[in-house]
């Protein structure tokens, strides 16, 4: 055994010595698969919505034509209904966002610098255990909670908001929240409690303190975890179909249009890749993404 | 749908990307086969939700397994809930086999997403009732594209606890001073358009509807403006069967179009509805089995096609759909109601002739009214736009 180790004419000993020699194809080696990945499926991929979204449908619905064309982008801007939903959709995204920030902050707060160890992992578990369960479970669950009449919330208090807009808010504000909770929650624990003790000392309040010297440090947190709520709400079909009652979002249209009219429901899926390209940018702008 | 919502933003771009790489598929060309060769062990088929039954819904029906045991092969269901689905699922070449309605089947042929049956490899289409056979929906060219599997209308349901008096028009789901406003749904599929259609027909003669599937621009915009009404008291449009089902058993719903298998599956719930076959008719689907041109298991296809028509699995599909066996033998067998095909008027002709079938409306009218129909491209569009 001993010798066929040490022999020199051992293809794995040649394969290190060829890298050993040459960093550059050390590095090669490294990353082509990565690069593969993000060129080929993540690129790829985005580049065959768009390509797509340039076809269209022919009349009969039969067939998509392969001549390269701009219809589907000008039906999209000069029909008033997919206007309505963009901003419907923006509209929810932003709301969805807005609610998890408020109610992650105390959670996150009362987890990160409250609780004692022992029981901020039983809640740090808490948060994340839902995120085990199927999202189409708890969207379905969420049918039953809401329905009105007939739903839990119906039968328990007398009153629910059924199934409509309010209560795709409601669910999409439930499913994204731990991915709020999350990155608040690093963002506190990083926060060293010196800081709060002197802030305490110089005379500051609760709200001065938060204002002044939590929310700036934990801006880029709070920027990361609406990067997730803000996204994942844009691009939804499940919720809004089990909840939503007749309400349609971007991704209802695009799910339904994905098996009636395709090159449209990829014309329409690149709407919210440009919204969230316009948000990243944003968010770079504030300085944000560089201290995550 | 329950895979493919799991399977979501890399299933669409992969998806995406077949269709932008190779969407040119020839059509017509397949021939069928003069023989049949030994089962390939597996078979791939999207179904319509009822229609190939495992046991999982309810241990009572199950004719799936009985097939996997007697064949050897292992069978792969994909439920679609739209026409629309199952096409864009055929386009993928996975499935070897389909459900076809009319509003599907048609635009499989034409685009040669299936290839011809050769009947005679199918020895219960013998017994099929002659007036399925060599139907525009399922026969092109002198060809056969499949096997009849039953056929039957969208009915009215309603909930017998909070509709009163019970309906007998299709106007209660249209009217916009609904007193169940709210609690109204709609099959969420552009093909509804037709049912609206159906209704105006008899509501508004001066339209001159004669076929709901061929309507000029005139008729088009007034059964869109009729839908664009009702949504003003829709309370949630379904595709997936479940999702009916659990609206009507729970009461968020107490109206609209059904298929008598939701109605089934809640009454065994013990849901308080009805269904009733309004008096202005009704749309319908007459569904045929279909091989894919590109299948891989087309042995076993056509063994499935020979079980599902057979007499004894067509009284177990035809009594849990709630639908008219293509096979009027099955009659006899369904001993749970020997009733059955009275009351689906199974090998009544006449009554087959006055159901609005399922068909893709085209350009070129499809009752030869001209070339000025409505396409379904458009019937697309406005359903979006219906929706708002």
């Amino acid at each position: 055994m001993t010798t066929a180790i040490d022999s020199p004419h051992r293809p794995a000993r040649r394969v290190s010595r060829f890298f050993d020699a040459r960093p550059r194809w050390r590095l090669a080696g490294l990353l082509t698969g990565p690069a593969l990945w993000l060129v080929v499926l993540y690129f790829g991929s985005l580049m065959a919505l768009f390509l797509t979204s340039l076809y269209r449908l022919n009349d009969d619905a039969t067939r998509i034509t392969e001549q390269m064309g701009t219809s589907n982008y000008h039906e999209l801007l000069t029909t008033s209904v997919y206007r309505d939903i963009v901003v419907r959709t923006i509209g929810v995204a932003v709301l969805v966002t807005v609610i998890d920030i408020v109610l992650a902050l105390p959670i996150a707060f009362f987890i990160a610098k409250i609780a004692r160890p022992r029981l901020r992992t039983v809640l740090i578990t808490a948060v994340l255990v839902p995120l085990w369960g199927s999202y189409l479970v708890k969207a379905f669950a969420w049918r039953a909670i809401l329905g009105s009449p007939g739903g839990v919330l119906d039968k328990t208090f007398g009153s629910s908001p059924g199934y409509g807009l309010p209560a795709v808010v409601i669910v999409l504000a439930y499913l994204w929240l731990p991915y709020m909770i999350v990155p608040i929650y690093a963002g506190l624990d990083r926060l060293p409690d010196s800081l709060l003790e002197a802030s305490n000392d110089l005379g500051a309040g609760f709200w001065l303190t938060f204002r002044t010297v939590v929310i700036p440090i934990l801006f880029p947190a709070i920027v990361a975890g609406s990067v997730f709520t803000f996204s994942l709400s844009m691009g939804d079909y499940i919720a809004v179909a089990l909840v939503g009652g007749p309400t349609q979002m971007i991704g209802s249209v695009v799910y339904a249009n994905f098996a009636s009219n395709l090159p449209f429901a990829a014309a329409f899926a690149t709407v919210p890749v440009l919204v969230m390209v316009f948000y990243l940018l944003g968010i770079r702008r504030t300085g944000a993404l560089e201290n995550l | 749908m329950r895979t493919r919502r799991i399977a979501t933003g890399c299933g669409l771009a992969v998806a995406l990307l077949l269709s932008a790489c190779g969407s040119s598929s020839g059509g017509g060309g397949a021939s069928a086969p003069t023989a049949l060769g030994k089962a390939e062990g597996s078979l791939k088929i999207i179904a319509w939700a009822g229609y190939a039954e495992d046991g999982s819904t309810d241990p009572a029906y199950n004719w799936v397994s009985n097939f996997e045991k007697d064949s050897g092969c292992q069978v792969d269901v994909k439920i679609g809930n739209t026409s629309d689905e199952m096409y864009q699922l055929m386009q993928t070449g996975e499935y070897d086999g389909v459900s076809a309605s009319g509003d599907a089947s048609v635009r499989l042929i034409d685009a040669g997403l299936v290839a011809p049956v050769n009947t005679s490899l199918v020895p219960h289409y013998a017994d099929i009732s002659a007036f399925l056979k060599d139907q525009a929906y399922n026969t092109s060219g002198g060809k056969n594209y499949g096997i009849p599997h039953g056929w039957g209308a969208n009915y009215l349901m309603y909930n017998t606890d909070v509709v009163s008096p019970a309906p007998d028009s299709w106007g209660v789901v249209f009217d916009k001073a609904s007193p169940y406003k709210g609690k109204v749904t709609a099959y969420d599929a552009p093909i509804y358009i037709a049912d609206a259609a159906l209704y105006l027909k008899t509501a508004k003669p001066e339209l001159g509807i004669t076929d709901s599937y061929s309507l000029t621009q005139a008729q088009f915009d007034a059964a869109v403006a009729l839908l664009k009404d009702q949504r003003t008291v829709v309370g949630e449009y379904w595709s997936n069967y479940a999702v009916s089902q659990s609206a009507f058993e729970q009461g968020s719903i107490v109206l609209g179009t059904t298929w008598q298998v939701i109605a089934n599956l809640a009454q065994a719930n013990d849901a308080k509805v009805a269904t009733v076959l309004p008096k202005e008719g009704a749309t319908g689907w007459s569904d045929t089995w279909m091989v894919s041109s590109k299948a891989k298991h087309p042995n076993c296809m056509y063994m499935w096609m020979d079980y599902i028509t057979s007499p004894e699995v067509q009284a177990q599909v035809a009594y849990y759909f709630g639908e008219a066996p293509a096979n009027p033998n099955a009659c006899a067998l369904i001993a749970d109601d020997p009733t059955h095909c009275d009351v689906f008027k199974a090998t009544d002709a006449d009554f087959y002739k006055g159901i609005s079938f399922w068909a893709t409306p085209r350009k070129k009218c499809l009752n030869g009214s001209g070339d000025n129909c409505v396409p379904f491209s458009e019937w697309i569009k406005a359903w979006t736009a219906i929706k708002g």
